[in-house]
C-alpha cells in the first residue's frame, strides 16, 4: 500500500516532460553475433512509443536491459535517472516495483490459478498478506481486463488472447509507472489483437503510464503509438509519429512499412 | 578429431564451472531470508507423495523377487533360517536406498529438469524475476530442500514396504509368522546398518534436486531443450546416485568396518 500511494505521488510530482527511461549507446552480442549496435531510445512519463521491426532484430533484448533482465555490453540504460547495470539486487527489486513487464506469451505460471498468478506480485512487491485486500485487487485488476470469470482456472485452460489479458492484470496489478510489452498482439487473431491494443491504450490513459511497446503488428502501432521507432538489423533507422513514417522519402523506412503491414 | 575433444573438455569444465556457481547461489538463498514455506510444502507433497505409490509397488516388488531369487541358493546351504536377515541387510544397506533413488531420479529428477526447462522457455522464470521474486529462492532452494528431505522418508516407507514383500513371498513356501519374520529381520539390523544408508538418501535426494533444478533453470530456450533438461537431468542424477554410493560405502567401512 505504501509502496503504492508513494509511486502516485511521485507521479504527480514528476514533470510530464520528464526522460524516464534512457538508453544510451547500447550494444550487445551473444556470442559472434551483434544483436544490438549503438542503440539510443529515450521514453518520456506518459508516452508510448513502438518500436517496430522484424523479429530476431534485437527488440525484446532491448527492453529486457531496461529491466536488468539482460546487461548491454558498452553504453548505459537509466531508469528514473539510475544507471541499471550499475544497481544491486536491492536496487534492482524497487526498480522492477516501478517497471512492469508483459512477455509475448503471457508468461503466467503454469502451476497456478489466475487468482494465484495475480496475488504473486501482490505479495512480494506490495508485500500484501490481508487476504480480503489481495481478493479486492486481483477481482479489480480482472474486471479491467475483462477476465472476472477466470479468476479460479489455471493458464492453460485459457485461451492465447486470454492469457494476453491475465498477463497484462497482473503485470498492472501493481501499477507500475513504466510499462514494457513484448509483441502483446503476436499469436492472436485481428480482433483479439485490436482488444488488447485497446487494452494498453486504456492502460496508458487509466494509469498515467509510460509504456514501450515492441511489435511487428501495424495495427497496434497505430492504435497505441505516441512515437514510433524502427529497428532494423540491431540499430534504429527511423523515428516519428505513424502517420509521418509511412509516408516518409526513405526508401528503405517505406519498404520496411509495407513488409510488416 | 583432437580439436573435438578440447573443445568437449573445455565445454564439461565450462560445465563443472558453472554447478559450481549454480550450487553457490543456491547456499546463498537458503540464508537469504524470506523462505518460500507454501512452494515447499507443495514441493514436499509433490515429490514426497506423489512417488509413494511407485516407491512402494517397486520396493514391494523388489522385497518379493529377492526372497525368491534367494530362497533356493539358501535352501541349498541350509540356510534357510537366514533368509530374512540377509534380505533385510540387503535391503535396508544398499539395494532400497539405491532402487529407490534411481526410482525418483528418473520421476522427480526428471519433473524438476522438465517443469523449470518449460518455465525457462515460456518466459516464466523471467517473469518471476520482474515480479519481485527471487525465482532461485522460490524454484530451486524449495525444490532441493524438499528432495533432500522427501528422498530418506520414501526410502524409509520403501524399506519397510520392501521387507513386508519379502515376508509375503517367503509366507508362499515357508510357514513363519509375520512377528517372528518381523522380529528377524530388526534384530539382524543395528546402528551402523541404518544410520549410514539414511544419510547417503539425504545425498542421493540432494542430487536429484540439485540435477534436476541444474538442468532445467540452465537450459536453453527452445520446447526441444525442455526435452534435453529432463533427459539429462536423469542421466547425470543416476550417474551421480551411483557414484555417491561407492563414496559413501568407502566411508561407511572405513568408520565402522576397520
Amino acid at each position: 500500500m505504501e509502496t503504492e500511494k508513494k509511486h502516485t505521488e511521485e507521479n504527480k510530482k514528476l514533470d510530464k516532460n520528464e526522460i524516464v527511461v534512457d538508453i544510451d549507446h547500447i550494444s550487445k552480442s551473444f556470442g559472434t553475433k551483434e544483436v544490438l549496435k549503438d542503440i539510443n531510445l529515450q521514453l518520456k512519463r506518459g508516452e508510448n512509443v513502438v518500436v517496430l521491426g522484424k523479429s530476431g532484430q534485437g527488440k525484446s533484448v532491448t527492453i529486457q536491459c531496461i529491466v536488468g533482465l539482460l546487461t548491454p555490453d558498452n553504453g548505459t540504460v537509466k531508469v528514473f535517472g539510475d544507471d541499471v547495470a550499475q544497481m544491486n539486487d536491492e536496487q534492482l527489486k524497487e526498480l522492477r516495483t516501478k517497471v512492469g513487464f508483459l512477455f509475448q506469451s503471457g508468461a503466467l505460471y503454469d502451476s497456478m490459478t489466475v487468482r494465484d498468478n495475480l496475488e504473486f506480485p501482490l505479495t512480494r512487491i506490495l508485500k500484501i498478506t490481508d487476504q480480503a485486500e489481495l481478493d479486492k485487487r486481483v477481482e479489480e485488476a480482472l474486471e479491467g481486463v475483462g477476465l472476472t470469470d477466470a479468476i479460479d482456472k489455471l493458464p492453460s485452460d485459457l485461451s492465447g488472447g486470454m492469457r494476453k489479458r491475465a498477463g497484462l492484470a497482473r503485470t498492472m496489478i501493481v501499477r507500475p509507472e513504466i510499462m514494457l510489452y513484448d509483441e502483446p498482439t503476436t499469436g492472436l487473431d485481428p480482433i483479439t489483437s485490436r482488444e488488447i491494443s485497446e487494452l494498453i491504450l486504456d492502460m496508458q490513459k487509466k494509469y498515467k503510464t509510460s509504456a514501450i511497446i515492441i511489435t511487428h503488428d501495424m495495427e497496434c502501432a497505430k492504435i497505441t503509438a505516441d512515437r514510433v521507432v524502427i529497428m532494423n538489423e540491431g540499430t534504429y533507422i527511423a523515428e516519428g509519429s505513424f502517420d509521418e513514417l509511412k509516408k516518409s522519402d526513405d526508401e528503405l523506412v517505406r519498404s520496411f512499412f509495407n513488409e510488416t503491414t | 578429431m583432437a580439436e573435438q575433444a578440447i573443445t568437449g573438455y573445455k565445454r564439461w569444465l565450462e560445465s563443472v564451472g558453472e554447478q559450481g556457481v549454480f550450487f553457490k547461489s543456491f547456499f546463498r538463498n537458503i540464508f537469504r531470508g524470506g523462505f518460500e514455506w507454501s512452494e515447499f510444502v507443495r514441493q514436499c507433497y509433490e515429490i514426497g507423495y506423489r512417488s509413494m505409490m511407485l516407491v512402494g509397488i517397486t520396493s514391494f516388488i523388489m522385497g518379493l523377487v529377492l526372497i525368491l531369487q534367494l530362497r533356493p541358493s539358501m535352501l541349498q546351504m541350509g540356510a534357510e533360517s537366514m533368509l530374512p536377515k540377509t534380505l533385510a541387510v540387503s535391503f535396508i544397506r544398499e539395494i532400497g536406498p539405491v532402487i529407490i533413488a534411481i526410482i525418483c531420479a528418473g520421476k522427480v529428477a526428471s519433473g524438476i529438469g522438465a517443469e523449470l526447462g518449460s518455465m525457462k522457455v515460456t518466459e516464466q522464470i523471467d517473469a518471476m524475476e520482474v515480479s519481485g521474486a527471487n525465482p532461485l529462492q522460490y524454484l530451486v532452494v524449495t525444490r532441493i530442500i524438499a528432495t533432500s528431505l522427501m528422498i530418506p522418508l520414501l526410502t524409509i516407507i520403501g524399506d519397510a514396504i520392501g521387507l513386508f514383500g519379502g515376508f509375503l513371498a517367503l509366507n508362499f513356501t515357508d510357514d513363519i509368522s509375520f512377528s517372528l519374520y518381523f522380529h528377524k529381520c530388526i534384530s539382524s539390523l543395528e546402528f551402523i546398518d541404518l544410520f549410514p544408508a539414511l544419510v547417503k538418501t539425504i545425498f542421493f535426494g540432494f542430487a536429484i534436486g540439485f540435477v534436476g533444478c541444474y538442468k532445467g533453470y540452465n537450459s536453453n530456450k527452445g520446447t526441444e531443450s525442455v526435452g534435453i533438461a529432463a533427459n539429462s537431468a536423469v542421466v547425470t542424477a543416476s550417474l551421480w546416485i551411483f557414484v555417491i554410493d561407492a563414496v559413501a560405502v568407502q566411508i561407511t567401512s572405513l568408520l565402522f568396518y576397520r
